[in-house]
């Protein structure tokens, strides 16, 4: 914390370090689409710091809100959001194509983006209501199965695969933290992973199929479906130690890497910046996960601890799927790097995420001073 | 199960710590991997990628190297690069494809097959591809599209290059000719110089087997390109590398002399020089003219030369095989002496001899013959008498050690080699054993004996210099040290004496003696039989029975240089056909003027020389095939 005379008591109370390596994080995702646009603030860059700027005064603004209003809030905002992702499908439907938005008029939504830092919180206050007695009963298990199940189906129906899994990955890690026995969890998780050839088999799209095959032998189609992959391996193994220098990543540059500005931001970053650049990105977000943990860690509420928890499993999800995927350990699913790659909605998502963390955190400071 | 335990909210904060402790570690272990991972890429394959990353920024816009010329003993060319005018076009670069092409196909009035095939290509390219539209284009036809390029942007106007034969039909079946190499040969090399427009490779003949020395290393301008294929800037140019020079053993006149000298007949004719084995001509007529074929054959000239009886798609020399004639005799009366007949020895020739239950009739009533008088005049049944009383053995071996029935493998040629049969491969070929019957037919040339026009100049050769030659056609290639022919220098000497008497004494050939002053020529005719109508074919009035006449030769007779095999299609006797031409084709070795000025009036009489003559033929054929397609329907 700052603490200074000038600055007034509002403004340093704000947890500044991780202020700054947001903004630090956030600033060489800027420099980095000022390259990728092939050296110019249009028309990425200069749109992505406006929406950083508006998101973080929105985190900032979130920090603000007390822990007992937005338990009372959850439950209504997660009801809201399911029917906004039932009427998203439906749309879908009657529109014969994937539907992510929903067009309000004046704006347009992605649903699926609020539910990612709302189900942390919709099973957080789950368990806050669960009297201790009953979490290794059966009690425990289906309401929550319910909570994750129905919006992470409703978003792989739309269809996006990528926000489904992070959905049920903050959820079961919340699950997880509550205490539920651990046969839960591994019961069905070999169930899930016998079901896998069943569910490539007969669930998943085309397309999907597609990236997994792709995913298991990318060179199988360089030029095809498995272009990603490979283009985007051969940006980040051309970069080397120390990479190509600033601007000159020709993988970028000479557009061979599709959505380098993206999903496939970090290869653009590591084409240029090297190991050492990529190293620090993983770093700094290693920082601002150890600091949501803590903050969960420290939380006096049952209710704060599971929600920092999955807040800080939402963050780490963003960004360990983008990586897995961008450096061909996983299958391309269509998770940007928040702060890193272009577009709003992911910075809108982690911004919430940390205004709400922000939010417990103060109270954690002023209930402790208070004691 | 358990007993149900109280589960109290100290227990919840408990495993909720521990949980923590879980969550984060396994958080920090998959940073862990990622870093490792991302080690492993950027570090460890950091060669791998860099390569594969520098093949996705640079492309290279080939420039087809220049062939390397192939030139003969003298350093005349044989196969040299013309340059000429092309058109390509590169698709990326185009504005309007459909409109570019309808003006290119006006200015080059090209076919439809044409622009079907460029508009196929356009289709099929990527990157910066070019697209053949025309080459070898007339210069007022190039000027056209030039003075119109700023209206059709992509179209690349250039100065190429393509194969000429100063020859022609002269060197077809020894060069072979080039052509676009076809999908099966970019399939087999992956070579992207195969797609560029332009370039060729050998497609048969020396252009064929030499194509690693001949072809060179292409060059062209290295750009940075984008993944759509756009332009971003010029890198240095890569010069191309043109071919290696090929340096041949040929006499480009002699062998030009030779296909003249030929006429209309189909035939073979190799000359060779007799103490180093290179190869003089390597002549086999009728012949295609590989510069259309290097230009890409029309379907017209295409079938005049396969329905040809003269078979001109045939490389005779090394393809072609005939039954060797009674030009075995020299060989067949050197394995005599070998095996102690004693060359004075006396054989009474009747006019024929039986053996078994058979009467094989010799050509004359020679009456008493020794080895000289049997070889000077051919007379049968003094080698069918002797080769009953040698071993047929120990008689083949040697007419095989001396070049019948071999495959000269050093030759950068394909052969068929023949057969020259002996006892062993009998049994083996048919289960039969060798009988009297064939000694006689082996001993004068007929039977299963089977030579390539090849063989029968090495086989002179050999006699004349003594001296086992392979024969050598590429000028550059390493000299092997030369054996001598392992026979007593007496044996050759009588040999070579009654090969001279053939066409000096009162031989067969006396009608082709030099017209040179102390220059003699020692030969040997011979008549292979193609169809056993009659005894003898030689007066057929059907072309396709009648005998093939061949003729061996070396001169000067006494201080041997050159040898030369001949054989004529269906020609007749050996001597009315092929000795007259091997005699000319002797003279002009020693003598260019002289040769010259016999051919002057044979020519006049054939009705030209062979390039008027082929193009006369070639206008005939193209006037009969445009007879309506009415009439043959």
């Amino acid at each position: 914390m700052i603490s200074s005379a000038i600055i007034p008591q509002p403004l340093a109370r704000l947890p500044w370090r991780l202020i700054f390596l947001i903004m630090g994080i956030g600033l060489f995702g800027l420099v980095n689409l000022y390259s990728a646009a092939g050296g110019s603030i249009q028309p990425w860059a200069m749109r992505q710091g406006a929406a950083l700027l508006l998101f973080l005064s929105l985190a900032i603004a979130l920090s603000k809100v007390r822990e007992e209003t937005v338990k009372q809030l959850v439950i209504p905002i997660y009801g809201s959001i399911v029917i906004m992702l039932v009427l998203t499908d439906m749309l879908g439907f009657v529109g014969k194509g994937a539907q992510r938005w929903l067009d309000l008029g004046i704006i347009r939504l992605q649903p699926s983006e609020f539910m990612k830092p709302t189900i942390a919180l919709m099973l957080a206050r789950f368990y806050e209501l669960l009297p201790a007695g009953d979490i290794r009963s059966f009690r425990a298990i289906w309401p929550a199965a319910a909570l994750i199940g129905v919006p992470a189906g409703l978003v792989i129906l739309q269809p996006d695969l990528g926000t489904g899994l992070m959905v049920v990955f903050a959820g079961v890690t919340v699950m997880f933290l509550a205490g539920l026995p651990v046969k839960w969890f591994l019961i069905p998780g070999g169930a899930i992973a016998a079901a896998i050839p069943i569910i490539y088999q007969f669930l998943l799209h085309g397309y999907q199929k597609k990236r997994i095959d792709i995913f298991l032998d990318p060179e199988s189609d360089p030029m095809g479906a498995g272009y990603h992959i490979t283009q985007s391996k051969i940006a980040i193994g051309s970069g080397g130690l120390f990479g190509k220098g600033y601007l000159q990543g020709s993988q970028s540059h000479l557009q061979y890497l599709p959505e380098g500005h993206t999903d496939f931001a970090f290869a653009t970053l590591t084409e240029e910046w090297g190991m050492v650049g990529g190293t620090i990105v993983v770093l700094a977000y290693l920082f601002v996960i150890r600091w949501a943990m803590k903050v969960a860690a420290n939380a006096p509420t049952r209710f704060a601890q599971l929600s920092c928890a999955g807040l800080a499993a939402v963050l780490f999800s963003y960004f360990a799927i983008n990586l897995l995927m961008v450096m061909g350990l996983a299958p391309v699913v269509g998770i940007p790097l928040p702060l890193i790659s272009y577009g709003g909605s992911a910075v809108m998502t982690v911004m919430i995420c940390l205004g709400l963390l922000m939010s417990f955190e103060r109270q954690q400071r002023t209930r402790s001073t208070l004691s | 199960m358990n007993p149900p335990m109280r589960f109290t909210s100290v227990h919840q904060s408990l495993t909720f710590s521990r949980r923590m402790l879980v969550v984060g570690g396994a958080q920090a272990a998959v940073a862990g991997a990622l870093v490792a991972r991302l080690g492993w890429l950027s570090v460890k394959e950091n060669q791998k990628y860099n390569l594969l990353s520098e093949d996705n920024r640079v492309q290279m816009i080939l420039v087809p190297p220049r062939r390397g010329w192939i030139v003969d003993r003298g350093g005349k060319p044989i196969a040299i690069n013309r340059s000429d005018f092309r058109v390509d076009l590169i698709p990326d670069q185009l504005k309007d494809a459909g409109r570019t092409v309808a003006i290119l196909t006006e200015l080059l009035a090209l076919t439809p097959d044409e622009v079907d095939r460029i508009n196929r290509d356009i289709k099929a390219a990527r990157g910066y591809q070019p697209v053949q539209v025309a080459e070898n284009v007339p210069y007022e036809r190039y000027a056209a599209v030039t003075v119109r390029l700023p209206e059709l942007p992509g179209v690349q106007p250039m100065r190429g290059f393509s194969r000429f034969y100063p020859a022609g039909p002269a060197v077809a079946h020894l060069v072979g000719y080039v052509g676009t190499p076809s999908a099966e040969d970019y399939q087999k090399s992956k070579d992207p110089l195969f797609l560029t427009p332009g370039f060729k490779i050998g497609k048969q003949g020396l252009e064929k087997t030499l194509e690693p020395n001949l072809r060179g290393t292409p060059g062209g301008q290295r750009i940075e390109v984008t993944a759509s294929g756009r332009l971003v800037k010029e890198l240095d140019p890569k010069p191309d590398r043109s071919g290696g020079t090929v340096q041949l053993t040929i006499d480009a006149g002699l062998q030009e002399y030779v296909a003249r000298r030929m006429g209309d007949n189909s035939g073979a004719l190799v000359a060779l020089d007799v103490d180093t084995g290179d190869t003089l001509a390597f002549v086999s007529m009728p012949a295609f003219d590989p510069n259309s074929f290097s230009a890409g054959i029309g379907r017209t000239e295409w079938r005049m030369l396969s329905e040809d009886d003269h078979k001109p798609l045939i490389n005779k020399v090394s393809q072609g095989l005939y039954p060797s004639g009674s030009t075995i005799k020299p060989a067949m009366a050197l394995a005599f002496l070998k095996q102690g007949i004693d060359p004075r020895q006396r054989v009474f020739c009747p006019g024929g001899l039986r053996i078994g239950n058979r009467f094989f009739s010799c050509d004359a009533r020679h009456g008493s013959v020794d080895m000289h008088v049997a070889i000077e005049r051919s007379c049968n049944t003094y080698f069918w008498a002797m080769g009953l009383r040698t071993d047929p053995e120990l008689t083949t071996e040697m007419v095989n050690y001396l070049g019948y029935g071999q495959e000269f493998d050093q030759l950068p040629i394909s052969q068929r080699y023949g057969t020259m049969p002996n006892p062993k491969w009998l049994e083996k070929k048919y289960k039969r054993k060798w009988q009297g019957f064939d000694s006689a037919n082996t001993s004068i040339g007929q039977g299963y004996v089977l030579i390539n026009p090849l063989q029968l100049a090495v086989m002179p050769g050999r006699l004349a210099s003594g001296k086992l030659i392979q024969p050598r056609l590429l000028a550059g290639a390493r000299r092997q040290r030369i054996a001598p022919v392992a026979v007593d220098p007496e044996h050759l000497a009588i040999v070579r004496n009654a090969m001279a008497a053939v066409v000096n004494g009162s031989g067969t050939a006396v009608g082709s003696k030099l017209p040179l002053d102390g220059i003699q020529m020692a030969g040997k005719t011979g008549t292979a039989q193609v169809f056993r109508l009659t005894a003898r074919g030689v007066a057929n009035s059907n072309w396709a029975l009648r005998d093939h006449a061949l003729f061996i030769a070396f001169a000067p007779a006494d201080k041997p240089k050159y040898a030369i095999g001949c054989i004529i299609e269906h020609g007749g006797f050996g001597a009315s056909a092929a000795a007259p031409i091997v005699r000319d084709s002797m003279t002009y070795l020693f003598d260019q003027e002289k040769a010259w000025a016999t051919l002057e009036p044979l020519e006049k009489q054939w009705g030209g020389s062979l390039a008027e003559r082929n193009a006369r033929q070639a206008a005939a054929f193209k006037a009969a095939a445009q007879v309506p397609p009415a009439a043959s329907a």
